[in-house]
Protein backbone atom coordinates (compact mmCIF):
# COMPACT_ATOMS: atom_id res chain seq x y z
CA UNK A 1 0.00 0.00 0.00
CA UNK A 2 1.34 3.37 -0.96
CA UNK A 3 1.45 5.88 1.81
CA UNK A 4 2.61 9.40 1.18
CA UNK A 5 4.50 9.98 -2.02
CA UNK A 6 7.01 7.15 -2.15
CA UNK A 7 6.64 4.81 0.80
CA UNK A 8 5.17 1.33 0.65
CA UNK A 9 3.65 -0.31 3.72
CA UNK A 10 3.60 -4.09 3.41
CA UNK A 11 0.50 -5.11 5.31
CA UNK A 12 0.90 -8.81 4.36
CA UNK A 13 4.32 -8.93 6.02
CA UNK A 14 6.66 -10.58 3.51
CA UNK A 15 9.21 -12.69 5.34
CA UNK A 16 12.93 -13.19 4.77
CA UNK A 17 12.93 -16.94 5.29
CA UNK A 18 16.55 -17.50 4.45
CA UNK A 19 19.73 -15.65 3.52
CA UNK A 20 23.07 -16.45 1.96
CA UNK A 21 26.29 -14.46 2.18
CA UNK A 22 29.64 -15.02 0.51
CA UNK A 23 32.89 -13.16 1.11
CA UNK A 24 36.47 -12.99 -0.09
CA UNK A 25 39.78 -13.24 1.77
CA UNK A 26 39.87 -9.60 2.81
CA UNK A 27 36.41 -9.89 4.33
CA UNK A 28 37.35 -13.13 6.11
CA UNK A 29 40.07 -11.12 7.77
CA UNK A 30 37.65 -8.32 8.62
CA UNK A 31 35.48 -7.30 11.52
CA UNK A 32 32.57 -9.72 11.05
CA UNK A 33 33.80 -13.02 9.53
CA UNK A 34 30.90 -14.79 11.28
CA UNK A 35 28.47 -12.91 9.02
CA UNK A 36 29.55 -14.93 5.99
CA UNK A 37 28.10 -18.34 5.22
CA UNK A 38 30.85 -19.06 2.70
CA UNK A 39 34.31 -17.50 2.76
CA UNK A 40 36.89 -17.81 0.01
CA UNK A 41 40.61 -17.52 0.50
CA UNK A 42 41.26 -16.70 -3.15
CA UNK A 43 40.15 -13.54 -4.98
CA UNK A 44 39.79 -15.52 -8.21
CA UNK A 45 37.68 -18.38 -6.81
CA UNK A 46 39.68 -20.48 -9.30
CA UNK A 47 37.93 -18.70 -12.16
CA UNK A 48 39.46 -17.20 -15.29
CA UNK A 49 38.47 -13.62 -14.45
CA UNK A 50 37.35 -11.47 -11.53
CA UNK A 51 33.97 -11.01 -13.21
CA UNK A 52 33.46 -14.78 -13.30
CA UNK A 53 34.49 -14.97 -9.66
CA UNK A 54 31.79 -12.41 -8.86
CA UNK A 55 29.24 -14.44 -10.78
CA UNK A 56 30.27 -17.52 -8.78
CA UNK A 57 29.76 -15.71 -5.49
CA UNK A 58 26.28 -14.57 -6.52
CA UNK A 59 25.37 -18.13 -7.46
CA UNK A 60 26.76 -19.52 -4.23
CA UNK A 61 24.84 -16.99 -2.13
CA UNK A 62 21.57 -17.92 -3.85
CA UNK A 63 22.26 -21.62 -3.62
CA UNK A 64 23.07 -21.30 0.06
CA UNK A 65 19.86 -19.37 0.75
CA UNK A 66 17.85 -22.03 -1.09
CA UNK A 67 19.64 -24.92 0.59
CA UNK A 68 18.92 -23.39 3.98
CA UNK A 69 15.19 -23.32 3.29
CA UNK A 70 12.85 -26.04 2.13
CA UNK A 71 12.35 -24.27 -1.19
CA UNK A 72 13.42 -25.82 -4.46
CA UNK A 73 15.03 -23.80 -7.22
CA UNK A 74 11.98 -24.35 -9.45
CA UNK A 75 9.66 -22.74 -6.89
CA UNK A 76 11.44 -19.39 -7.08
CA UNK A 77 9.22 -16.94 -8.95
CA UNK A 78 11.79 -14.24 -9.59
CA UNK A 79 15.43 -13.45 -9.16
CA UNK A 80 15.95 -9.71 -8.66
CA UNK A 81 19.52 -8.55 -8.59
CA UNK A 82 22.20 -6.31 -10.03
CA UNK A 83 25.83 -5.31 -9.72
CA UNK A 84 28.40 -2.72 -10.79
CA UNK A 85 30.06 -4.28 -13.81
CA UNK A 86 29.35 -3.24 -17.43
CA UNK A 87 25.75 -4.07 -18.29
CA UNK A 88 25.51 -6.17 -15.08
CA UNK A 89 26.78 -9.30 -16.84
CA UNK A 90 27.96 -11.19 -13.70
CA UNK A 91 24.38 -11.02 -12.39
CA UNK A 92 22.86 -12.03 -15.71
CA UNK A 93 25.15 -15.07 -15.98
CA UNK A 94 24.28 -15.99 -12.40
CA UNK A 95 20.60 -15.65 -13.36
CA UNK A 96 21.22 -18.13 -16.16
CA UNK A 97 22.53 -20.65 -13.63
CA UNK A 98 19.70 -20.02 -11.19
CA UNK A 99 17.21 -20.35 -14.02
CA UNK A 100 14.38 -18.26 -12.52
CA UNK A 101 12.64 -15.37 -14.29
CA UNK A 102 14.94 -12.46 -13.75
CA UNK A 103 14.84 -8.70 -13.15
CA UNK A 104 18.21 -7.03 -13.61
CA UNK A 105 18.74 -3.80 -11.69
CA UNK A 106 21.35 -1.13 -11.67
CA UNK A 107 21.39 1.07 -8.65
CA UNK A 108 25.08 0.72 -7.75
CA UNK A 109 25.49 0.20 -4.01
CA UNK A 110 21.76 0.81 -3.39
CA UNK A 111 20.85 -2.30 -5.42
CA UNK A 112 20.57 -4.47 -2.30
CA UNK A 113 17.66 -2.56 -0.83
CA UNK A 114 16.12 -1.68 -4.19
CA UNK A 115 15.83 -5.39 -4.97
CA UNK A 116 14.55 -6.20 -1.47
CA UNK A 117 11.92 -3.45 -1.69
CA UNK A 118 10.73 -4.69 -5.09
CA UNK A 119 10.71 -8.30 -3.89
CA UNK A 120 8.65 -7.36 -0.83
CA UNK A 121 6.25 -5.36 -2.98
CA UNK A 122 5.66 -8.24 -5.38
CA UNK A 123 5.22 -10.78 -2.61
CA UNK A 124 2.94 -8.42 -0.71
CA UNK A 125 0.77 -7.90 -3.79
CA UNK A 126 0.56 -11.66 -4.43
CA UNK A 127 2.67 -11.27 -7.54
CA UNK A 128 5.08 -13.99 -6.54
CA UNK A 129 5.55 -16.88 -4.11
CA UNK A 130 9.27 -16.82 -3.53
CA UNK A 131 11.79 -14.24 -4.65
CA UNK A 132 15.56 -14.32 -4.51
CA UNK A 133 16.78 -10.80 -4.01
CA UNK A 134 20.46 -10.10 -3.86
CA UNK A 135 23.51 -8.36 -5.18
CA UNK A 136 27.23 -8.89 -5.54
CA UNK A 137 30.46 -6.97 -6.03
CA UNK A 138 34.12 -7.80 -6.43
CA UNK A 139 36.85 -5.45 -5.34
CA UNK A 140 39.21 -6.05 -8.28
CA UNK A 141 36.42 -6.07 -10.87
CA UNK A 142 35.04 -2.78 -9.52
CA UNK A 143 38.49 -1.20 -9.42
CA UNK A 144 38.96 -2.16 -13.05
CA UNK A 145 35.52 -0.82 -13.96
CA UNK A 146 35.64 2.48 -12.12
CA UNK A 147 39.23 3.31 -11.25
CA UNK A 148 42.68 2.14 -12.28
CA UNK A 149 44.13 -1.33 -12.86
CA UNK A 150 44.34 -3.17 -9.54
CA UNK A 151 48.13 -3.22 -9.50
CA UNK A 152 48.50 0.44 -10.49
CA UNK A 153 50.37 2.38 -7.81
CA UNK A 154 48.17 5.46 -7.60
CA UNK A 155 47.74 7.09 -4.22
CA UNK A 156 44.14 7.25 -3.03
CA UNK A 157 42.95 10.07 -0.80
CA UNK A 158 41.70 9.37 2.75
CA UNK A 159 38.10 9.77 1.48
CA UNK A 160 38.36 6.76 -0.88
CA UNK A 161 36.53 3.55 -0.05
CA UNK A 162 37.19 -0.16 -0.49
CA UNK A 163 34.71 -2.23 -2.54
CA UNK A 164 33.59 -5.35 -0.72
CA UNK A 165 34.23 -8.68 -2.42
CA UNK A 166 31.16 -10.74 -1.80
CA UNK A 167 27.54 -11.47 -2.48
CA UNK A 168 24.45 -11.36 -0.33
CA UNK A 169 21.06 -12.83 -1.04
CA UNK A 170 17.71 -12.96 0.75
CA UNK A 171 14.91 -15.39 0.00
CA UNK A 172 11.61 -13.55 0.46
CA UNK A 173 8.36 -15.45 0.97
CA UNK A 174 4.69 -14.81 1.87
CA UNK A 175 4.82 -16.75 5.11
CA UNK A 176 7.41 -18.48 7.20
CA UNK A 177 9.83 -18.01 10.03
CA UNK A 178 12.10 -15.03 9.94
CA UNK A 179 12.33 -11.25 9.94
CA UNK A 180 9.45 -9.42 8.28
CA UNK A 181 9.75 -6.64 5.76
CA UNK A 182 7.32 -3.98 6.90
CA UNK A 183 7.86 -0.95 4.68
CA UNK A 184 10.09 0.60 2.08
CA UNK A 185 10.82 4.10 0.88
CA UNK A 186 12.13 4.54 -2.63
CA UNK A 187 14.77 7.18 -3.02
CA UNK A 188 15.04 9.91 -5.59
CA UNK A 189 18.16 11.24 -7.17
CA UNK A 190 19.92 13.80 -5.03
CA UNK A 191 22.64 15.75 -6.79
CA UNK A 192 24.59 18.26 -4.77
CA UNK A 193 27.10 18.87 -7.53
CA UNK A 194 29.76 16.68 -5.94
CA UNK A 195 32.20 15.51 -8.61
CA UNK A 196 34.92 13.61 -6.75
CA UNK A 197 34.51 9.85 -7.35
CA UNK A 198 37.00 9.28 -4.52
CA UNK A 199 34.60 10.80 -2.02
CA UNK A 200 31.38 8.89 -2.55
CA UNK A 201 30.40 8.98 1.12
CA UNK A 202 30.32 12.76 1.05
CA UNK A 203 28.31 12.71 -2.18
CA UNK A 204 25.76 10.12 -0.99
CA UNK A 205 25.10 11.49 2.51
CA UNK A 206 22.35 13.96 1.45
CA UNK A 207 20.54 11.18 -0.45
CA UNK A 208 20.53 9.02 2.69
CA UNK A 209 19.26 11.90 4.80
CA UNK A 210 16.54 12.72 2.27
CA UNK A 211 15.28 9.13 2.23
CA UNK A 212 15.41 8.74 6.02
CA UNK A 213 13.49 11.97 6.59
CA UNK A 214 10.90 11.10 3.94
CA UNK A 215 10.49 7.62 5.39
CA UNK A 216 9.88 8.88 8.91
CA UNK A 217 7.43 11.51 7.69
CA UNK A 218 5.48 9.23 5.37
CA UNK A 219 5.40 6.23 7.69
CA UNK A 220 4.48 8.63 10.48
CA UNK A 221 6.97 7.23 12.97
CA UNK A 222 9.57 8.86 15.14
CA UNK A 223 13.27 8.06 14.82
CA UNK A 224 13.07 6.28 18.20
CA UNK A 225 10.77 3.68 16.58
CA UNK A 226 13.86 1.97 15.16
CA UNK A 227 16.55 0.27 17.17
CA UNK A 228 19.06 1.00 14.48
CA UNK A 229 19.27 3.07 11.33
CA UNK A 230 21.74 1.24 9.10
CA UNK A 231 23.25 3.05 6.13
CA UNK A 232 24.83 1.15 3.26
CA UNK A 233 28.27 2.52 2.59
CA UNK A 234 28.62 6.10 3.74
CA UNK A 235 31.89 5.30 5.57
CA UNK A 236 33.62 7.75 7.89
CA UNK A 237 33.07 11.01 6.06
CA UNK A 238 29.58 10.29 4.77
CA UNK A 239 28.33 8.99 8.10
CA UNK A 240 29.55 12.04 9.96
CA UNK A 241 28.04 14.38 7.36
CA UNK A 242 24.72 12.49 7.37
CA UNK A 243 24.56 12.47 11.16
CA UNK A 244 25.19 16.21 11.32
CA UNK A 245 22.63 16.82 8.57
CA UNK A 246 20.01 14.81 10.47
CA UNK A 247 20.73 16.73 13.65
CA UNK A 248 20.53 19.98 11.72
CA UNK A 249 17.07 18.92 10.51
CA UNK A 250 15.92 18.25 14.09
CA UNK A 251 16.10 14.48 13.84
CA UNK A 252 17.85 13.73 17.07
CA UNK A 253 19.25 10.31 16.54
CA UNK A 254 21.84 9.14 19.09
CA UNK A 255 25.19 8.46 17.47
CA UNK A 256 25.29 4.81 18.51
CA UNK A 257 21.96 4.12 16.78
CA UNK A 258 23.24 5.34 13.43
CA UNK A 259 25.51 2.62 12.07
CA UNK A 260 27.06 2.08 8.67
CA UNK A 261 27.70 -1.23 6.90
CA UNK A 262 30.88 0.18 5.35
CA UNK A 263 32.27 0.78 8.83
CA UNK A 264 31.02 -2.55 10.22
CA UNK A 265 32.47 -4.92 7.65
CA UNK A 266 36.18 -4.18 8.13
CA UNK A 267 38.45 -3.72 11.09
CA UNK A 268 39.70 -0.19 11.70
CA UNK A 269 43.29 -1.25 11.09
CA UNK A 270 42.61 -2.69 7.65
CA UNK A 271 43.85 -0.41 4.84
CA UNK A 272 40.40 0.57 3.57
CA UNK A 273 40.81 4.36 4.04
CA UNK A 274 37.31 5.78 4.73
CA UNK A 275 35.61 2.36 4.89
CA UNK A 276 33.90 -0.31 2.82
CA UNK A 277 31.57 0.18 -0.13
CA UNK A 278 29.97 -1.70 -3.00
CA UNK A 279 26.59 -3.36 -3.50
CA UNK A 280 27.69 -6.41 -1.53
CA UNK A 281 28.62 -4.23 1.45
CA UNK A 282 25.07 -3.45 2.59
CA UNK A 283 23.83 -6.88 1.46
CA UNK A 284 26.29 -9.04 3.40
CA UNK A 285 26.32 -6.88 6.51
CA UNK A 286 22.52 -6.64 6.66
CA UNK A 287 21.76 -10.25 5.79
CA UNK A 288 24.73 -11.81 7.54
CA UNK A 289 25.23 -9.62 10.58
CA UNK A 290 22.19 -7.49 11.49
CA UNK A 291 19.52 -10.10 10.65
CA UNK A 292 21.54 -12.54 12.73
CA UNK A 293 21.41 -10.13 15.67
CA UNK A 294 17.67 -9.82 15.07
CA UNK A 295 17.21 -13.58 15.14
CA UNK A 296 19.13 -13.67 18.41
CA UNK A 297 16.67 -11.15 19.83
CA UNK A 298 19.16 -8.31 20.15
CA UNK A 299 17.39 -6.14 17.58
CA UNK A 300 13.70 -5.56 17.02
CA UNK A 301 13.30 -2.99 14.29
CA UNK A 302 15.86 -1.77 11.82
CA UNK A 303 15.78 0.59 8.89
CA UNK A 304 18.34 -0.26 6.24
CA UNK A 305 19.20 2.65 3.97
CA UNK A 306 21.37 1.47 1.08
CA UNK A 307 23.13 4.36 -0.62
CA UNK A 308 24.27 4.39 -4.22
CA UNK A 309 26.48 6.68 -6.29
CA UNK A 310 25.14 6.32 -9.82
CA UNK A 311 28.03 7.75 -11.78
CA UNK A 312 29.98 6.00 -14.50
CA UNK A 313 33.64 6.44 -15.47
CA UNK A 314 32.36 8.21 -18.59
CA UNK A 315 30.21 10.71 -16.69
CA UNK A 316 33.10 11.43 -14.30
CA UNK A 317 35.49 12.09 -17.20
CA UNK A 318 32.90 14.36 -18.78
CA UNK A 319 32.90 16.35 -15.52
CA UNK A 320 29.32 15.53 -14.63
CA UNK A 321 28.32 15.51 -10.96
CA UNK A 322 27.62 12.24 -9.12
CA UNK A 323 23.89 11.45 -8.99
CA UNK A 324 23.13 9.73 -5.70
CA UNK A 325 20.25 7.66 -4.43
CA UNK A 326 19.22 5.88 -1.25
CA UNK A 327 16.53 3.24 -0.80
CA UNK A 328 15.23 2.37 2.66
CA UNK A 329 13.65 -0.89 3.78
CA UNK A 330 12.42 -1.51 7.30
CA UNK A 331 12.86 -5.00 8.69
CA UNK A 332 11.28 -6.09 11.96
CA UNK A 333 11.65 -9.20 14.07
CA UNK A 334 9.00 -11.74 13.16
CA UNK A 335 8.32 -13.70 16.34
CA UNK A 336 4.55 -13.15 16.13
CA UNK A 337 4.23 -14.55 12.62
CA UNK A 338 4.36 -18.26 11.93
CA UNK B 1 38.09 26.67 -11.71
CA UNK B 2 36.44 24.71 -8.93
CA UNK B 3 35.08 27.92 -7.47
CA UNK B 4 33.75 29.07 -10.81
CA UNK B 5 31.93 25.78 -11.25
CA UNK B 6 30.55 26.02 -7.76
CA UNK B 7 28.98 29.41 -8.53
CA UNK B 8 26.74 27.80 -11.15
CA UNK B 9 25.26 25.41 -8.62
CA UNK B 10 21.96 26.03 -6.85
CA UNK B 11 22.39 27.63 -3.40
CA UNK B 12 21.45 24.49 -1.47
CA UNK B 13 24.17 22.51 -3.27
CA UNK B 14 26.71 25.26 -2.56
CA UNK B 15 25.72 25.28 1.09
CA UNK B 16 25.97 21.50 1.25
CA UNK B 17 29.40 21.47 -0.35
CA UNK B 18 30.66 23.92 2.24
CA UNK B 19 29.03 21.82 4.95
CA UNK B 20 30.62 18.65 3.56
CA UNK B 21 33.97 20.31 3.04
CA UNK B 22 34.35 20.97 6.76
CA UNK B 23 33.94 17.26 7.50
CA UNK B 24 35.99 15.87 4.66
CA UNK B 25 39.36 14.41 5.60
CA UNK B 26 41.92 16.16 3.44
CA UNK B 27 45.01 14.62 1.93
CA UNK B 28 47.92 15.20 4.34
CA UNK B 29 49.88 17.20 1.76
CA UNK B 30 53.01 17.96 3.79
CA UNK B 31 53.30 14.38 5.02
CA UNK B 32 52.72 13.10 1.49
CA UNK B 33 55.39 15.45 0.13
CA UNK B 34 57.95 14.23 2.66
CA UNK B 35 57.13 10.58 1.96
CA UNK B 36 57.26 11.22 -1.81
CA UNK B 37 60.62 12.99 -1.42
CA UNK B 38 62.13 10.13 0.58
CA UNK B 39 60.80 7.25 -1.53
CA UNK B 40 61.39 9.07 -4.82
CA UNK B 41 64.90 9.89 -3.67
CA UNK B 42 65.49 6.29 -2.66
CA UNK B 43 64.40 5.03 -6.10
CA UNK B 44 66.80 7.51 -7.72
CA UNK B 45 69.53 6.34 -5.35
CA UNK B 46 69.01 2.76 -6.53
CA UNK B 47 69.05 4.03 -10.11
CA UNK B 48 72.35 5.73 -9.42
CA UNK B 49 73.79 2.53 -7.96
CA UNK B 50 72.73 0.57 -11.03
CA UNK B 51 74.12 3.24 -13.32
CA UNK B 52 77.46 3.24 -11.48
CA UNK B 53 77.48 -0.56 -11.64
CA UNK B 54 77.09 -0.48 -15.42
CA UNK B 55 79.81 2.14 -15.82
CA UNK B 56 82.22 0.37 -13.49
CA UNK B 57 81.78 -3.24 -14.60
CA UNK B 58 80.67 -2.85 -18.21
CA UNK B 59 81.74 -0.75 -21.12
CA UNK B 60 79.30 2.12 -20.55
CA UNK B 61 79.97 5.80 -20.15
CA UNK B 62 77.99 8.27 -18.07
CA UNK B 63 76.04 9.21 -21.24
CA UNK B 64 75.26 5.66 -22.40
CA UNK B 65 74.52 4.05 -19.00
CA UNK B 66 71.08 5.70 -18.89
CA UNK B 67 69.33 3.21 -21.16
CA UNK B 68 70.34 -0.04 -19.43
CA UNK B 69 69.66 1.62 -16.06
CA UNK B 70 66.12 2.54 -17.11
CA UNK B 71 65.55 -0.95 -18.47
CA UNK B 72 66.75 -2.52 -15.23
CA UNK B 73 64.51 -0.26 -13.11
CA UNK B 74 61.50 -1.10 -15.28
CA UNK B 75 62.33 -4.79 -15.00
CA UNK B 76 62.38 -4.54 -11.20
CA UNK B 77 59.09 -2.60 -11.36
CA UNK B 78 57.58 -5.36 -13.48
CA UNK B 79 58.41 -7.93 -10.82
CA UNK B 80 57.10 -5.71 -8.00
CA UNK B 81 53.89 -4.97 -9.93
CA UNK B 82 53.35 -8.61 -10.81
CA UNK B 83 53.81 -9.70 -7.20
CA UNK B 84 51.33 -7.04 -6.06
CA UNK B 85 53.81 -4.92 -4.10
CA UNK B 86 54.05 -1.78 -6.21
CA UNK B 87 50.48 -0.58 -5.59
CA UNK B 88 51.18 -0.72 -1.85
CA UNK B 89 54.37 1.29 -2.30
CA UNK B 90 52.30 3.70 -4.41
CA UNK B 91 49.67 4.19 -1.72
CA UNK B 92 52.44 5.04 0.74
CA UNK B 93 54.72 7.08 -1.49
CA UNK B 94 52.31 8.81 -3.92
CA UNK B 95 54.26 10.94 -6.35
CA UNK B 96 57.49 9.43 -5.01
CA UNK B 97 56.85 6.18 -6.81
CA UNK B 98 54.76 7.64 -9.65
CA UNK B 99 57.15 10.25 -11.05
CA UNK B 100 60.33 8.17 -11.59
CA UNK B 101 60.45 5.86 -14.60
CA UNK B 102 59.27 3.04 -12.35
CA UNK B 103 55.86 4.77 -12.13
CA UNK B 104 55.62 4.79 -15.89
CA UNK B 105 56.57 1.12 -16.01
CA UNK B 106 53.97 0.32 -13.36
CA UNK B 107 51.24 2.13 -15.31
CA UNK B 108 51.99 0.07 -18.43
CA UNK B 109 52.50 -3.27 -16.71
CA UNK B 110 49.50 -3.04 -14.39
CA UNK B 111 47.21 -2.26 -17.34
CA UNK B 112 48.69 -5.19 -19.29
CA UNK B 113 48.05 -7.58 -16.39
CA UNK B 114 44.57 -6.17 -15.80
CA UNK B 115 43.33 -6.70 -19.34
CA UNK B 116 44.95 -10.09 -19.89
CA UNK B 117 41.54 -11.76 -19.46
CA UNK B 118 40.31 -9.91 -22.57
CA UNK B 119 42.91 -11.52 -24.83
CA UNK B 120 46.32 -10.48 -26.16
CA UNK B 121 45.35 -8.21 -29.04
CA UNK B 122 42.29 -6.28 -27.88
CA UNK B 123 42.96 -6.82 -24.18
CA UNK B 124 46.68 -6.43 -23.49
CA UNK B 125 47.57 -4.69 -26.74
CA UNK B 126 44.65 -2.32 -26.78
CA UNK B 127 44.75 -1.32 -23.12
CA UNK B 128 48.41 -1.46 -22.17
CA UNK B 129 48.95 2.25 -22.77
CA UNK B 130 45.60 3.50 -21.57
CA UNK B 131 47.26 5.22 -18.60
CA UNK B 132 50.74 5.72 -20.00
CA UNK B 133 49.56 6.77 -23.46
CA UNK B 134 48.96 10.35 -22.41
CA UNK B 135 52.45 10.46 -20.86
CA UNK B 136 53.93 9.46 -24.21
CA UNK B 137 51.74 11.86 -26.19
CA UNK B 138 52.31 14.94 -24.06
CA UNK B 139 55.92 13.97 -23.38
CA UNK B 140 56.73 13.86 -27.09
CA UNK B 141 54.68 16.97 -27.81
CA UNK B 142 56.31 19.05 -25.09
CA UNK B 143 59.74 17.85 -26.25
CA UNK B 144 58.81 19.06 -29.72
CA UNK B 145 57.74 22.47 -28.41
CA UNK B 146 60.89 22.86 -26.33
CA UNK B 147 63.05 21.84 -29.30
CA UNK B 148 61.22 24.37 -31.46
CA UNK B 149 61.81 27.16 -28.94
CA UNK B 150 65.47 26.19 -28.65
CA UNK B 151 65.88 26.21 -32.43
CA UNK B 152 64.23 29.62 -32.73
CA UNK B 153 66.40 31.11 -29.99
CA UNK B 154 69.59 29.61 -31.42
CA UNK B 155 68.78 30.73 -34.93
CA UNK B 156 67.61 34.28 -34.21
CA UNK B 157 68.83 34.81 -30.69
CA UNK B 158 72.49 34.62 -31.65
CA UNK B 159 72.23 37.67 -33.88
Amino acid sequence: MLTGHRTWIFENNPVIISTGTVGGPFEANGNIPHAFNILHDDMWLEQASFEKAQQMMMEEACQYALKNSSIQKEQVSFFISGDLINQITPTSFAAKTIGSPYFGLFSACATSMESLALAAFMINANGADYILSGTSSHNAAAEKQFRYPTEYGGQKPPTAQWTVTGAGCALVAKTGQGPRITSATIGKIVDMGMTDPFNMGGAMAPAAVDTIMTHLKERKVDISYYDLIITGDLAHIGREVALDLLHKNDINIPEEKFVDCGLTVYREDQPVLAGGSGPACSAVVTYGHFLDLMKKGKLEKILVVATGALHSPLSVNQKDPIPCIAHAVSIEAGSDVT
Amino acid sequence: MADKKKKNLPPNAQAYQDFQDKREVKRPILKNCIKAFLVGGFICFIGQLISTFYIYYFDFTEQTAGNPTTATLIFITMLLTGFGVYDRIGQFAGAGSAVPVTGFGNAVISAAIEHRTEGFVLGVGGNMFKLAGSVILFGVFSAFVVALIKTIILTWGGL
